[in-house]
């Protein structure tokens, strides 16, 4: 077999993605296992991946802005990589041209309002502040104090940070949850089409290792096996 | 001008789960049967375990005729409309709302059908809640036993019986009605966390036991048991294991050769003719028109649209809407999600992430008239059910008890310890039918074919608020026993809003001054139009209403059979 797994796919983007953020001066996870030194090996090959993915939905500048944004959210810290690693705002940049298309007006204005506003009251652009100013005035977006918005400020972030959890806990296939690092960071084990009894048992006695998975690495889920289903559905109209 | 199509003897509007199973005993007697069903066929390959498209998205999959048409809601007549969803919570497709939902599968208490006289009797009159048009059923719990365990043994439900002809069996639920026999299949197994918390609610002296489900425990009619992979809530059966109509009621329709499914079939409306007899049912394909002229019409599609179809059909001998010449279609509308869950913190993993929403333990000590309510201002009661349901998203967004900000490194923290240490409570409460909360058109928000939506007027009333506060102080004190190390409460009351489990709007009763259907199920104005749904339903129980509105659906079909000429020439 020459084709490369979906796993590794993500695990490349995530590779990709956290050595994009460190040359954009974002703090980036340093990556410490072996597992991704390894990985680090192929670089070259991973950063002319990297070369041709475009940004789909977002300007430049805003998706700076939403990568600033989500790496406050979910920080890269001493508890491991966060939403940066995991690509949220890669997620939220490809789902605004389809499943979340109704948001990206609220993007375009929300971010644009956030930059004002930072701008306004921090006297320097969101991403030019210090992390402990960022989170200042992610507060007071939070909060509904932050001026300038349409509609409230407070709308605009729920809006986000339930999208950044949607790109660190959502399923690898959408964009997000690079290299499973948002399931691994709550402990989920994993996408599994059947769960017996005993591995119920190995989950309750922290035995059970963390399946890797999208759930279309299952054939069962994906168009690779239509032509071999053999029923179709409107046959059965009788 | 629409294309009229071959006579049936009976359309069925919608193939979820009551019409998938009125269609069996139709189509098993000889009579010819069409089925409209607005959404397409969905199978195996449609049910992948994909939290964002399934929770998140919608089912983007499906035909979107029901987000299309949410209705919009509005605690009183005097209170401004509240925002509007974007979800349906019901689903277009062969086997509807059936293909996701949590399938527990619950009996009603005898009391239910009999609140009015059993209050009465045991309380006083007085005891009624003011404004409350709740009326006795026309018949009791006995009347329906016989096909609650036609629905158990004919689509499958898994569980552990209570009482069999009297016979409590401890195992089970000790409030249960007696049952003519056990369930097909034993109850979904446990978890340690599931074991925990039946443990405390011995501690506390109630009577833990598993939920009954519409999901196979072990491979049942050729089907496989359940995989307990997680993704059951809002998600279809990857194995066929849970039992929706799809897979069950109508296959084995559709075997006998008398029942014909029509998918993308989008009903408008019930078509009457000048004497107001029901003459058959205008539906619309991709923009062309069809008329299905039937012989009787069975009307299955969930209560807003039940509701909204009759309204819609109006005619010279029905002016206000078919069958409402007597202004009760949209009246004695109730749901019981009221929210107001509790949720607990535990020092310790629950290892919930593999489960379903129908595994879990239930607690009926404080449910229906189980306690003594003479020293209590209010009647009725919830059922306390505690189940192992959480995949990642969900898990991000539990509530941080108070103990961190919502986000950044102290959230990030919590949620890496706490994510499988949360739990949250599924209570479900008596709610009661009131004058002034009710369905009918909303005058400005239309759907896309330019027809207006469902508008919903309804708050939960003083009744309903105490049964609130008096079952999370109960689920608490269970949580507590259970080791919980925080407690949270939602608030109680509010506006109602758009429910899975909706009630009324065509209620079932003898009196047609007060009631659109018969005891059989058919509108006492055009009685060959009967209605199915728990849109028939005149009390909610303290549980889900599926199995009731399927057992009623078997039973209004079955009537049907045995009196066809009476009703199909009436």
């Amino acid at each position: 077999m020459t084709f490369i797994s979906r796993r590794d796919l993500l695990r490349r983007a995530a590779v990709v993605g956290a050595s994009a953020a460190a040359t954009t001066g974002a703090r980036a996870f340093q990556a410490s296992d072996t597992e991704r030194s390894a990985e680090s090996l192929a670089l070259h090959d991973h950063v002319m991946a990297a070369a041709r993915e475009p940004l789909e939905n977002l300007t430049a500048a805003e998706a700076d802005l939403l990568e600033a944004i989500v790496a406050r959210l979910i920080p890269t810290d001493a508890n491991g990589p966060g939403a940066t690693e995991a690509r949220a705002a890669h997620y939220i940049d490809r789902a605004l041209g389809g499943a979340l298309a109704s948001s990206r007006q609220t993007y375009t204005s929300g971010l644009a309002a956030l930059d004002r506003y930072s701008r306004s009251s921090r006297g320097k652009a969101f991403t030019e502040l210090s992390a402990t100013d960022q989170d200042s005035v992610l507060i007071d977006v939070e909060t509904g104090a932050a001026t300038g918005f349409t509609g409230s400020s407070a709308a605009f972030f729920a809006l986000v940070l339930n999208h950044t959890h949607q790109g660190t806990f959502g399923d690898p296939y959408y964009g997000g949850n690079a290299n499973f690092i948002g399931w691994d960071l709550i402990g989920y084990p994993g996408i599994r089409t059947m769960v017996t009894a005993a591995d119920q048992k190995s989950l309750e006695a922290h035995t059970l290792k963390a399946n890797h998975k999208s759930a279309y690495d299952y054939e069962s889920f994906t168009k690779a096996t239509a032509r071999l289903s053999r029923r179709n559905p409107d046959e059965r109209e009788a | 001008m629409a294309t009229r199509l071959k006579d049936a003897d009976v359309v069925i509007i919608g193939l979820g789960a009551a019409g998938g199973v009125a269609a069996l005993p139709l189509a098993q007697a000889g009579l010819d049967v069409i089925g409209l069903e607005a959404g397409t066929w969905l199978t195996r390959r449609d049910f992948a375990p994909d939290e964002l498209r399934n929770n998140f998205r919608g089912w983007p999959q499906a035909v979107q005729k029901a987000n299309q048409e949410i209705p919009t809601s509005r605690a009183t007549a005097s209170s401004p409309t509240g925002p509007r969803g974007n979800i349906h919570p019901m689903q277009n497709a062969v086997g509807g709302t059936t293909l996701h939902y949590w399938a527990q599968s619950w009996r009603l208490n005898p009391w239910d059908f009999k609140v009015v006289s059993e209050t009465k009797r045991r309380y006083g009159a007085a005891r009624i809640p003011k404004g409350s048009t709740v009326e006795d059923w026309p018949f009791g719990y006995e009347e329906l036993e016989p096909y609650y365990d036609k629905i158990e043994y004919e689509v499958g439900v898994s569980g552990q019986a209570g009482n069999i002809n009297g016979t409590i069996d401890p195992r089970g639920n000790p409030f249960e009605a007696p049952r003519k026999r056990a369930y097909p299949m034993p109850p979904l197994r446990g978890t340690a966390f599931i074991d925990k918390m039946a443990a405390a609610a011995k501690n506390l002296g109630w009577h833990p036991f598993p939920g009954p489900a519409a999901v196979n425990s072990r491979s049942y009619q050729n089907r496989s048991g359940c995989m307990y992979h997680g993704f059951c809530n809002r998600g279809g059966c990857h194995v066929d294991a849970k039992n929706s109509t799809a897979v069950t009621t109508i296959p084995r329709a559709q075997a006998t050769g008398h029942l014909k499914v029509v998918t993308r079939a989008h009903v408008t409306t019930i078509e009457v003719d000048k004497n107001g007899k029901m003459t058959g049912v205008n539906y619309v394909t991709d923009g062309v028109e069809y008329f299905q002229p039937a012989k009787v019409v069975l009307l299955a599609s969930f209560t807003y649209e039940n509701t909204r179809l009759l309204l819609l059909s109006k005619s010279p001998a029905f002016p206000n809407g078919l069958s409402n010449n007597h202004k009760q279609v949209g009246r004695h509308y109730f749901s019981h999600h009221q929210g107001a869950p509790v949720s607990a913190l535990f020092p310790f993993n629950l290892d919930s992430w593999y489960g379903l929403p129908a595994q879990g333990v239930a607690v009926d000590n404080w449910a229906d008239d189980n306690f003594d309510h003479a020293a209590l201002d209010f009647i009725g009661g919830a059922n306390l059910w505690a189940m192992s349901d959480k995949r990642p998203i969900t898990a991000a967004g539990m509530s941080t008890f108070g103990r961190v900000p919502g986000w950044g490194s102290q959230w990030k923290a919590f949620i890496k310890e706490n994510a499988d240490r949360s739990h949250s409570s599924y209570i479900q409460k008596t709610t009661l039918p009131y004058e002034d909360n009710f369905l009918d058109l909303d005058p400005v928000v239309k759907d896309p074919l330019g027809y207006p939506v469902c508008r919903v007027t309804a708050e939960f009333k003083e009744n309903e608020r105490k049964i609130a506060a008096f079952s999370q102080d109960k689920m608490e004190q269970w949580y507590r026993e259970a080791g919980a190390i925080a407690v949270q409460r939602a608030p109680v009351g509010g506006a109602m809003g758009v429910s899975t489990h909706a009630y009324g709007g065509t209620r079932m009763g003898d009196n047609a001054e007060t009631n659109v259907v018969d005891r059989f199920g058919f509108s006492h104005e055009v009685p060959n139009l009967g209605v199915l749904g728990a849109s028939v339903m005149g009390t909610s129980g303290a549980r889900n209403p599926t199995l009731t509105a399927q057992a009623l659906a078997w039973r209004t079909a079955e009537h049907l059979v045995k009196n066809w000429k009476k009703v199909s020439t009436a």
